[in-house]
C-alpha cells in the first residue's frame, strides 16, 4: 500500500483499501495493481466477471453544434457519422501521425462525452483546450470526480441486470444509454477493454463506493470479483488491444499500431498526411505479436533480433493464461521481420530466446456480444 | 502464515535455513505476496560460486521482473528444479516447497549480516 500523499485518490480509494488491494501510484492516483492475485482475478473475468476501478481516467464532455466537425478534424476516426448514444475508438494524432492518445467518444444526448488515458488527461485537456473554436463549443472535465466502474466478463450482463431497470442485454456493444444503477443516475455502456463483453458505468464520485459495495455483496457468491489493472493489463494484451505508452506512443502511429481500422484517410485531421504517406510506402516498422517458444517471459524493452540483427523491441509481455499459458508479447518489427510465422531471438539477460510472430489478438471471445 | 523462527533473513526478503554447512535459501512470504503470481525462476547453476548479497537470479511474476539475491556467500549444490513445472510453490509455500537453492558455506561458518525473524518483522511491519 502506497502512502504517497502527493497521490490522488478515487472515490473507491476506502473500497480498495478495505479489500485489502495493493495500491501502486498509477496516472497520478493510487490504484489498485492487484486484489487476490493477477491470475486469478484473470480467471474471473474471462470466466465470470471481474469489477475494475478506472476512475483515474480523464472524463471531458464536449457540448456545441460543432462538436462533430471540430473533433473530426483532430482524430483519426469518424466522430460525424456517430449515431445517438454510440461509443467509438478513436486516436488523435501529433502532425508525425504519432499519436497523443487513444480514446472512446461516446455522442450523448447533445452532447459528447471523451474518456482518454489518465496518463494523458493534462496533455490532452492542453490540446483540446488550445484547439478550441472561439466560440460554439464547450469543453468540461469531469476527472477525479466522476468515477468510471467497469464489470466486465460473460455474467456481467445477468450479474447487472436486476440492478438496472432498462433491459441491458438489449444493449447493443459499443452502445451506451442514461440510466440507473442501484437508483443512482449512470451512464451505462456497453464497452471495455478486456476482450469480454461487459459494461462501464459512469457515475457521480460520491455514489461510487455504495454502488461498488452492491455489486460485491450481491455477486460475490457468483464469481465476482474485485480486480487491479495488473489483471486488465494481462487481459487488455492477450485480446490485442494496444496500451498508450507501449503500442501507441507519439512516435508510433495507429497504422504501426495495427489500428488502421481506425484511421479514416478519406477526411481530414491532424496527423492525416503522414498517415497516409506512411501507408503509401509500406515500409514501417509495426506491432506484431510474438509467442516465446520457451518458458522465459518477454518484457518491455527486450531487444529482438532477426536471423542475428537487431530487428525491433518488445513493447509489453506477460504469461497468457488464455493463451495456453504461453508467454505472449508485442513487438515493434522492422517491416522484414513482422511476417507471421517469423522465427525471431528475445535478447533476455544476455541469452537468446525463439519467439515466433503469430496473429493478433491471441485471444478472442468465442462469443461476441450483440 | 508462520514466519519460521529458526530462519535467518535478509534485508532483500530472502530466508536462509542453516544445517551445518549448508544454507537453504528461499524468497519470504513478504516477498513471495508483493510479487504476486511467480511464474518463471531463474536460479544458479550447480556448482557455481555466489557472493553474499549479489545477484544470483531472477524470479517473474506475471508482469515483473525481481532480482534475486543470494544472502550468503558459497558454491551452490542444489537447486530446486520442481519449479521448473510448478513455479507458483513460492507463492504457495514459500518456506517449505517453494525453497530455490542450497548454498554450500564459504568457509563453513554460519553468516553473517542476516537478520533474526524478529528483526525481519519489524522490518516489513
Amino acid at each position: 500500500m502506497t502512502s504517497d500523499t502527493s497521490l490522488r485518490q478515487t472515490a473507491l480509494h476506502d473500497r480498495h483499501l478495505a479489500g485489502a488491494a495493493r495500491m501502486v501510484p498509477y496516472a497520478g492516483f493510487s490504484m489498485p495493481v492487484q486484489y487476490a492475485g493477477i491470475l486469478q482475478e484473470h480467471a474471473a473475468v474471462r470466466h465470470r466477471a471481474g469489477l475494475f476501478d478506472l476512475s483515474h481516467m480523464g472524463q471531458f464532455e464536449l457540448t456545441g453544434d460543432a462538436v462533430a466537425e471540430w473533433a473530426d478534424g483532430l482524430c483519426t476516426n469518424a466522430v460525424a457519422t456517430m449515431k445517438p448514444w454510440q461509443a467509438r475508438y478513436n486516436i488523435f494524432c501529433n502532425e508525425r501521425g504519432g499519436a497523443h492518445d487513444d480514446t472512446i467518444f461516446y455522442r450523448l444526448d447533445g452532447r459528447w462525452l471523451l474518456v482518454v488515458n489518465g496518463a494523458n488527461v493534462d496533455k490532452m485537456w492542453d490540446l483540446l483546450n488550445d484547439a478550441l473554436p472561439a466560440n460554439g463549443i464547450e469543453l468540461q472535465s469531469f476527472h477525479g470526480k466522476r468515477a468510471l466502474i467497469a464489470i466486465q466478463g460473460p455474467k456481467s450482463v445477468e450479474m447487472l441486470a436486476s440492478h438496472v431497470p432498462v433491459d441491458i442485454g438489449a444493449l447493443k456493444y459499443y452502445f451506451c444509454t442514461e440510466t440507473t444503477v442501484d437508483g443512482v443516475p449512470a451512464l451505462l455502456a456497453r464497452t471495455g477493454y478486456t476482450g469480454e463483453d461487459g459494461f462501464e458505468l459512469f457515475v457521480d464520485g460520491d455514489a461510487a463506493s455504495g454502488l461498488w459495495k452492491n455489486l460485491l455483496d450481491r455477486h460475490s457468491g457468483e464469481g465476482l470479483e474485485a480486480c487491479g489493472l495488473g489483471s486488465r493489463d494481462v487481459l487488455r494484451l492477450e485480446a490485442g488491444m494496444p496500451l498508450y505508452g507501449h503500442e501507441l506512443t507519439e512516435e508510433i502511429t495507429p497504422i504501426q499500431a495495427g489500428q488502421s481500422w481506425a484511421v479514416k484517410l478519406n477526411k481530414s485531421f491532424t496527423g492525416r498526411d503522414a498517415l497516409e504517406a506512411q501507408v503509401a510506402a509500406g515500409d514501417y516498422s509495426r506491432i506484431a505479436g510474438l509467442i516465446m517458444t520457451g518458458p522465459v517471459p518477454a518484457r518491455e524493452g527486450y531487444a529482438v533480433q532477426h536471423g542475428g540483427q537487431n530487428a525491433g523491441d518488445i513493447r509489453s509481455g506477460s504469461r497468457a493464461p488464455s493463451v495456453e499459458n504461453k508467454n505472449v508479447a508485442t513487438a515493434l518489427l522492422d517491416p522484414g521481420a513482422a511476417a507471421l510465422g517469423t522465427e525471431l531471438e528475445v535478447e533476455i539477460r544476455g541469452k537468446s530466446h525463439p519467439a515466433t510472430v503469430v496473429p493478433l489478438p491471441f485471444y478472442k471471445r468465442s462469443q461476441p456480444s450483440k | 502464515m508462520g514466519r519460521p523462527e529458526e530462519l535467518l533473513y535478509s534485508k532483500e526478503h530472502e530466508w536462509v535455513r542453516v544445517e551445518g554447512d549448508t544454507a537453504t535459501i528461499g524468497i519470504t512470504d513478504y516477498a513471495a505476496d508483493s510479487m504476486g503470481d511467480v511464474v518463471y525462476v531463474e536460479l544458479p547453476k550447480v556448482g557455481a560460486g555466489v557472493k553474499q548479497f549479489g545477484t544470483a537470479g531472477v524470479v517473474e511474476s506475471v508482469k515483473a521482473v525481481s532480482d534475486l539475491y543470494a544472502p550468503v556467500a558459497g558454491e551452490v549444490v542444489e537447486i530446486n528444479d520442481t519449479l521448473e513445472n510448478d513455479p507458483a510453490a513460492v507463492n504457495k509455500d514459500p518456506f517449505g516447497s517453494g525453497w530455490l537453492f542450497k548454498v554450500k558455506l564459504e568457509g563453513g561458518t554460519p553468516p553473517e549480516g542476516l537478520l533474526d525473524a524478529g528483526e525481519y518483522e519489524r522490518l516489513t511491519a
